[in-house]
């Protein structure tokens, strides 16, 4: 197991730097930097005179190697956009994000998987058909209409949440719901699917004939078996949300990471870019990696692997 | 995020319907509540080149001079006086007793270290223009100081009202740009209680505001926050929780107007929109855009007033000049192409192209009003293959190797002055499309002459022949829509700024 993990680790650094230079190559490709961060109303001259100040004129690889140095040492260097050390924005911004994934993906968990038991125990009966209609619905919806749609109700016509904003926990009911709504159907339907497997299978027959309670079987026997999949799906939509509510964070201005990344790509803000894809990939890894581990231990068979 | 589109439109309007009659405006606690709707990257001024930035820069920090923004008339801020010593010397009467929001007396010293730090390039300072025209700052006694030019500059004055204001020396020279961004201190009518970097500023009236041409405030608190999203800005403004949003796309103020409790008023900005035609050949010897009566053809091809009157809206105009109308020196009497796609077809024949011909049309913002532009042109047969580029990558082509015809606009960063935009554009620059030495010369007089009548002049002469050419098919102003409910009193000024010391409560 411990080959297993380090062998997985190694691999996961190589991607993270062949994800960082893929990254900073683009941002060269994108557009010439000092254009962007001298900004729409720049002269020649201001542009010449950043480009100089930041080095732009130097080889790309230089560059990188630069970045690179600095980076492992632990120093991200300064944005280029907010002159300030990136990895103090990044930590301000990374607590709401995380924060907001972590609500997200609770609620997603919260409701999807009793929502897939329950469907599965009774295929085609309401409760089936409500849920599936739930998980089309939310596949269907575009997270900023149905961001707004919440913004309209709940804000406007009812007044008993604030539209945007981060200033107290009220502000986060919403973009939870849309956050967690999104990975949702994805995760109801694979407990959905995952469930009608296991009970069918022989091993539940068995533990119905040796007289366990319906409760056992469903949530001891069953259930723990039909997660496995689960819970690989809900660690890469964590990653997913940690990095992707660029549209959740922009329609509650909740000036998260993602929002952060999105609009940094924009201003060719080069050392918070690539701060942030580290960042990023590194998620993605640990969430990667806690799902191998929870798999583990609620699967047995796994731990010999 | 344009990919939004309709849906978006049609939630806000559904937002209109439902929330009419919801407002609690915030008069009673004198806070009031505004949005911002992009990232400022710092409020220093000196190291954003943001319209947010501006806006915080008029109400935290003063400038020497003032220019009232109804009358262009030049008053004295910081300054009681000034008057040119020479060409290249400006000398100022400081105004005595003014304090900073930390306490500390501002005196020449203050002049002195401002000008020195920002004039030298190697601190940074990111909006460079506005600043390397100074040499250096010397003090004559505590209250009288002289500010040298590198080179004689006329448009002096109306920078000295405008982005250059006077940091305090002790302060600026412990924290620098960095500290200066998270806690601002100025003399201005605002002091600043709270900065979250991008996304949150409380700015709190100064009390002890000295007598400024700017006015006291009266609004006790400002709280801004950034909302990237429109129709949340929007969706704020029903629930109460904003009192003012400016910057509101013309469909969506459109329908705010039509509702009781808010204010939407139009106000002119700076910015022109305009095609720039590759006339030097930078693309090709053989382009066609190199013959002036193609350049003519595209002119008479556009309705300028169509697009306006479908598109902008609001108190944009046509203009005919490479300039923004109020600037000094931008000539009105000069050639005007009206739409005539007849005419049109018959010059490109004359310049032969019967059959019109195709080019590459690039774009960086407005793309509807982009698509407008190059849908006209391929009604007179010039076949447009239409490129919608990231303001930097586009810059970078430019730059580099010219566009055919690409569709730009120039905010002239609100200086009142044509220097600040045909000067940019016409004097060999890396983005110079014409390269006529006839106009680099003009222009090169009229920038550095000190005699008004001699600066007109040239400019004048610049302005006729870039139209008689047709180097630039200048198409509109801009325009900007403020939304603030009925219980603020404000008259938005024709220069984008967004006045919170003019403010009150009704």
């Amino acid at each position: 197991m411990l080959n297993f993990i380090l062998k997985r680790l190694g691999l996961a650094v190589l991607v993270a730097f062949t994800v960082s230079f893929i990254s900073f190559s683009l941002m060269f490709l994108s557009g010439d930097p000092a254009a962007a961060l001298a900004g729409e109303t720049a002269s020649d001259q201001d542009v010449e005179a950043i480009r100089v100040l930041y080095g732009f004129d130097r080889p790309m690889l230089i560059q990188y190697w630069d970045w690179l140095s600095s980076a492992l040492v632990g120093d991200l260097g300064e944005s280029y956009y907010f002159k300030l050390p990136v990895a103090s924005l990044i930590a301000e911004r990374l607590q709401v994000t995380m924060l907001l994934g972590l609500c997200g993906i609770s609620f997603a968990l919260l409701t999807a998987v009793p929502l897939g038991v329950a469907a599965a125990i009774r295929p085609n009966s309401i409760i089936d058909r409500i849920a599936l209609f739930l998980s089309v619905a939310g596949q269907a919806m575009p997270s900023f209409w149905f961001g707004l749609i919440l913004i309209v109700v709940f804000s406007i016509q009812f007044g008993i949440l604030p539209p945007s904003g981060t200033s107290t926990w009220r502000h986060f009911i919403m973009p939870t719901i849309v956050l967690g709504y999104y990975a949702m159907p994805a995760i109801m339907r694979l407990t959905r699917a995952g469930m009608l497997e296991v009970l069918s299978s022989d091993y539940i027959r068995t533990a119905r004939a040796k007289g366990a309670s319906e409760f056992t079987v469903l949530f001891k026997h069953a259930l723990r078996n039909a997660i496995i999949p689960v819970v690989s799906l809900a660690a890469v939509q964590m990653g997913f949300m940690l990095g992707g509510s660029i549209v959740v964070e922009s329609i509650f201005a909740l000036h998260g990471a993602g929002y952060l990344a999105w609009e940094s790509i924009a201003r060719n803000d080069l050392p918070t870019v690539q701060a942030l894809i580290l960042v990023f990939s590194l998620f993605y890894i640990v969430f990667t990696f806690l799902s191998d581990v929870l798999n583990a231990w609620l699967d047995p068979r796994m731990r010999a692997g | 995020m344009t990919f939004k589109g309709k849906a978006l439109g049609m939630a806000a309007a559904a937002a209109a319907m439902i929330a009419a009659g919801a407002v609690h405006a915030n008069k009673a606690d004198g806070v009031l509540n505004a949005a911002f709707t992009k990232e400022l990257e710092n409020v220093d001024s000196y190291f954003n080149s943001s319209r947010e930035g501006v806006v915080l820069q008029r109400a935290i920090w003063d400038g020497l001079i003032y220019r009232d923004p109804a009358t262009n008339e030049y008053k004295g801020n910081l300054a009681t006086s000034w008057e040119w010593i020479d060409d290249t010397t400006l000398e100022f009467k400081l105004r005595e007793g003014v304090t900073f929001h930390n306490g500390e007396p501002f005196n020449a010293d203050d002049v002195v270290y401002t000008v020195n730090f920002v004039a030298d390039e190697a601190n940074g300072v990111k909006t460079q223009r506005n600043v390397n025209w100074m040499k250096s700052a010397e003090k004559i006694d505590d209250y009288t100081v002289r500010i040298h030019l590198k080179e004689a500059f006329p448009a002096a004055i109306e920078f000295l009202s405008g982005p250059v204001s006077m940091y305090p020396n002790e302060y600026y020279a412990k924290v620098g740009p960095s500290g200066m961004g998270l806690e601002p201190v100025g003399t201005g009518p605002y002091k600043v209680s709270k900065v979250v970097p991008g996304s949150h500023f409380v700015l709190e009236k100064n009390e002890n505001y000295h007598d400024s041409p700017k006015g006291q405030p009266e609004i006790a608190k400002v709280d801004i926050r950034t909302i990237p999203d429109v129709n949340t800005q929007i969706a704020e403004l029903f629930s109460g929780s904003l009192d003012l949003i400016w910057q509101t796309p013309a469909d969506q103020a459109e329908k705010l107007s039509t509702m009781e409790q808010f204010t939407v008023a139009n106000e002119s900005t700076m910015r022109i929109g305009y095609l720039t035609l590759d006339a030097a050949g930078r693309t090709g010897e053989d382009n066609p855009f190199t013959k002036l009566k193609v350049r003519q053809a595209v002119a008479h091809a556009i309705d300028r007033e169509a697009l306006v009157g479908a598109l902008l809206k609001g108190k944009s105009k046509v203009v005919s000049s490479a300039c923004f109308p109020s600037q000094f020196g931008c000539e009105q009497d000069l050639t005007s192409y009206e739409y005539d796609p007849e005419k049109a077809k018959a010059l490109l024949a004359e310049a032969g192209y019967p059959d019109g011909f195709s080019t590459d049309f690039y774009a960086y913002r407005d793309r509807d009003y982009a698509e407008a532009i190059s849908s006209f042109l391929n009604a007179v047969g010039i076949e447009t293959n239409f490129n919608m580029l990231q303001y930097s990558a586009l810059r970078e082509l430019r730059m580099k190797e010219g566009t055919p015809v690409s569709f730009q606009t120039w905010g002239s960063y609100s200086i009142n002055d044509t220097s600040a935009i045909t000067s940019q554009f016409f004097k060999f620059g890396a983005l110079d499309d014409a390269r006529d030495e006839e106009i680099r010369d003009w222009l090169n007089v009229a920038d550095s002459a000190t005699d008004p009548d001699v600066r007109k002049e040239n400019y004048s002469k610049a302005l006729k022949k870039i139209a008689d050419e047709a180097y630039w098919v200048p198409m509109f102003s801009y325009n900007t829509n403020y939304v603030y409910t009925k219980e603020i009193d404000y008259t938005p000024t024709p220069d984008e700024v967004l006045r919170f010391t003019t403010m009150r409560w009704k």
